[in-house]
């Protein structure tokens, strides 16, 4: 993820340099602050538009997405942090908006899925791992340990 | 000829209805001469589907705008190749494809199913013929490609702009070769639970038919992927979206089918897990046919929508997975479970491979299906995009491919790690090279960044071990070791083919991801543009004049470090007017294995252009990794052991004569 940021901050530089940059992200949207502008376009790229249909609001034309874009800029440059900024976006359009679901009860499942699926087929592979090693070693009875006795006795 | 694919269609349903009920009765009551029925079905079956599909196509092919589905998907000024694609590029026409490869696979059941058991190779086409039936009364009755326009109209409404494109003739076909191979898988299994046993052909057989479908699939995915990445003008080559998701679903849980089924067929372990893998990979084919074909879902890839259509499919899905889950709870007692081994055993490793791949499956379907769950049951709406899949489904896949290479070194039943450990010492060293050249020689490389070249290495690596291993190079003389190697069975290439090219496929993303650049500029005719040490001079804008678009060619100049002319690439923005669509074309220039993108964009008042440009490093290793994975299938098939030796208990001659084995 800081990765990308880092990536997102160094496009920013390159296309103020050469200017004009223009894409999803607009020239004159782009903040004077590089790192702002930074911050902005990560956010962005966790924001659905809510008009297409897989796009986030970084990679979209539509106007929604534009306005969408000026807003979260608008509350960084009034110097919220990113979580407010995104509790703000939410509070206007809804959950809908967040491409990242929310860690909340309703979400549980669909978080713990993961999680959860590793330690119960982890378990019960170690559970049918182990009994079937005790059901393997007491598969002698009596007879067939006379049996074997008879015949290591013979050698 | 309209008529005539309409009436075999019909005919093909009716037969269908013959195959599933008549071999079925006969299995239940030991009559050879009802169970002989299902071959000549299954292949007549697969005559009348064809003839109705070349009807259908010759209707496209020959612009008849009286029928519906042509009138609504073509247009006279279409190129030929588009206009015969156009024919699956359309829901009526998929889902004839999708019976046809469905109907074509039970054909090859009957062909080549001599040396199975009656009763089992009657059960096995019945269910096939259930499934064919079910399909074919889901076209007739709710979406038929005959359907007549009285009076026809003059001109078409074109097909979609996006779908004019090569990517159409490859791609649907190979995703429901993979998709509809699986439904063999699924015939076997059900077939099995309706017998109540499993025997060895059985083992013997849904294995080679696993890797067919998962050869098909691979390539299928791996195209689409390539396709949406130039076409779409995004320069992305995954988006996490539901449609791409339910083409990934069946293909998880197929890698692990594949997997297991190693298992059960060396070791005669794991046959229910194996059954039951086989059940849940046709299901979640089912519920992608289900999921792109209903409408239920938003996306990029919706370009066919109908809601009453979604319900008749979902009984399909009810009908199926309920009812042959119900089966496996019922009769899954009964089968037994086989051989014994330790957790650190070859067996051992397949079983971590599965408990992952089914999880990493599980997570991608929960993650598609939980919006539409939550907005069915509070009337809330939520997303749930790339951040989630990354953020889950990526943790998952890294842990399982750290032991990739582990699998094929370790022995069966009990194995010793850390012997295999030291096999890998030069693989783990190589890794460790590439992890430390990249974090210091590679400008702007993250410690995450490394640790995924780290990984892509090990794993291209692993897989050269492997072979080395097993042809005992560093233990035994030179010669013996060529001698040894030209003698390894085609399934130890195939299994290493597939694992090289995972990593090849890992290098690709963690390159395109990691070290990717972008630039957006505007650009007038003259200017030159950098990027990642590549210099393109934009030459300007040129109209020019499609068979049904019109267009505006950006020509770009890439040029060489002494300013001359090295190249060429021009990317477009084409209207295409009957549908007034626009699409962009991009422009792409492969450098070594990295690739130049450059996509137009909007023309400003003063003349300048937009230009979104990307530099992908190793970018066409993504798919080159899948190609060199379907050659590790293919390699596999060509295997000695599944084109011989399978169990024989071929009936008397004369009992099925249409369908002894060539």
């Amino acid at each position: 993820m800081s990765q990308r940021v880092t990536l997102a901050s160094l496009v920013l530089l390159l296309a103020l340099l050469f200017a004009g940059a223009a894409q999803a992200v607009k020239p004159d949207e782009v903040l004077a602050d590089p790192a702002l502008e930074a911050r902005a376009r990560a956010l962005s790229e966790g924001l659905r538009c809510m008009v297409c249909q897989n796009q986030s609001i970084d990679e979209s034309d539509a106007d929604l997405a534009r306005d969408l874009r000026i807003l979260v800029r608008q509350r960084l440059v009034a110097g919220d942090t990113d979580q407010q900024v995104m509790d703000y976006v939410v509070s206007r359009y809804g959950e809908f908006v967040l491409l990242k679901p929310r860690f909340n009860l309703r979400n549980a499942l669909l978080w713990g899925t993961p999680v959860l699926l590793l330690l119960v087929g982890g378990t019960f592979i170690l559970l049918a791992a182990r009994s079937r090693r005790s059901t393997a070693t007491a598969a002698l009875t009596s007879d067939e340990k006379a049996a074997l006795d008879a015949i290591l006795r013979r050698d | 000829m309209v008529e005539t694919g309409h009436f075999a269609l019909v005919l093909a349903f009716a037969l269908a209805l013959v195959q599933t009920v008549v071999p079925l009765f006969g299995a239940r009551t030991g009559n050879h001469k009802m169970m002989a029925v299902g071959a000549p079905a299954a292949l007549t079956g697969f005559a009348l589907t064809a003839l109705s599909f070349v009807a259908l196509a010759t209707a496209y092919a020959g612009s008849d705008f009286s029928v519906e589905s042509v009138w609504e998907n073509s247009h006279s000024l279409q190129p030929l190749i588009y206009k015969i694609t156009g024919t699956w590029g359309n829901h009526e026409g998929s889902m004839l494809l999708w019976v046809l490869i469905l109907t074509f696979f039970g054909a090859l059941v009957a062909v080549f199913g001599g040396n199975l058991p009656a009763t089992l190779r009657a059960n096995v086409l019945a269910v096939q013929g259930a499934i064919g039936a079910t399909f074919l009364l889901f076209i007739l009755t709710t979406s038929n490609p005959f359907v007549r326009l009285n009076p026809a109209p003059i001109e078409g409404r074109d097909l979609n702009p996006i779908l004019q494109d090569l990517g159409l003739a490859i791609h649907p076909p190979l995703l429901y070769l993979g998709y509809v191979g699986f439904s063999i898988c699924f015939s076997f299994s059900v077939a099995a639970l309706i017998e109540g046993r499993i025997d060895a052909s059985w083992a013997r057989w849904v294995r080679p038919w696993t890797l067919v479908a998962w050869m098909f699939l691979t390539g299928g995915i791996a195209m689409g992927s390539y396709w949406a990445y130039y076409e779409l003008g995004w320069g992305g080559f995954w988006f996490w979206d539901p449609v791409e998701n339910a083409s990934f679903m069946p293909w998880l849980a197929g890698t692990a089918l594949l997997h297991s089924a190693i298992v059960m067929e060396k070791r005669s372990a794991l046959k229910i897990w194996t059954l039951l893998l086989a059940i849940l990979t046709f299901s979640l084919s089912l519920l992608g046919t289900f999921l792109v074909r209903s409408g239920v879902l938003t996306s990029v890839h919706a370009f066919a929508t109908d809601p009453t259509r979604g319900v008749f499919i979902l009984c399909i899905l009810t009908l199926f997975i309920g009812g042959s889950l119900a089966l496996f709870a019922l009769r899954a007692s009964r089968l037994t479970a086989g051989g014994l081994f330790h957790p650190i055993s070859r067996e051992g490793a397949l079983v971590l491979n599965n408990l992952f791949l089914t999880t990493a499956t599980a997570t991608v379907l929960v993650g598609t299906l939980y919006p539409l769950v939550v907005e069915a049951l509070s009337a809330d709406k939520i997303s749930v995009g790339a951040p989630f899949f990354n953020l889950t489904f990526g943790p998952l896949m890294v842990p399982l491919l750290v032991v990739v290479p582990f699998g094929p070194l370790l022995a069966w039943k009990r194995g010793d790690i850390f012997a295999v450990a030291q096999r890998l010492m030069a693989a783990f060293a190589a890794a460790l090279l590439a992890v430390l050249v990249t974090a210091l020689f590679i400008d702007g490389a993250s410690v995450l960044a490394a640790l995924g070249v780290g990984l892509a290495f090990w794993l291209i690596c692993g897989a050269f071990t492997d072979l080395a291993v097993k042809s005992g190079f560093g233990t035994v003389a030179p010669a013996t070791v060529l001698r040894r190697f030209a003698g390894l069975p085609r399934s130890v290439f195939g299994t290493a083919l597939a694992h090289l090219g995972l990593g090849l496929t890992t290098l690709g993303i963690v390159g395109t991801l990691c070290f990717g650049t972008e630039k957006i500029l505007s650009m007038h005719a003259g200017d030159t543009v950098e990027l990642s040490g590549h210099t393109l001079r934009f030459e300007g804008l040129y109209p020019a004049q499609g068979p049904n678009y019109s267009e505006d060619r950006g020509r770009f100049a890439l040029l060489g470090a002494d300013g001359s002319i090295a190249g060429e690439i021009t990317s477009a923005k084409r209207s295409y007017p009957v549908r007034q669509m626009t699409t962009t074309e991009s422009g792409i220039s492969t450098i070594g294995f990295s690739q130049l993108y450059l996509s137009l964009g909007d023309e400003a008042s003063d003349g300048s252009v937009v230009v979104r440009l990307w530099w992908k490093p190793l970018v066409t290793l993504i798919w080159g990794g899948g190609l060199v994975m379907m050659a590790g299938a293919a390699m596999s098939l060509l295997d000695r052991r599944l084109r011989v030796g399978a169990p024989s208990s071929r009936k008397p001659a004369g009992a099925v004569p249409s369908a002894s084995p060539p």
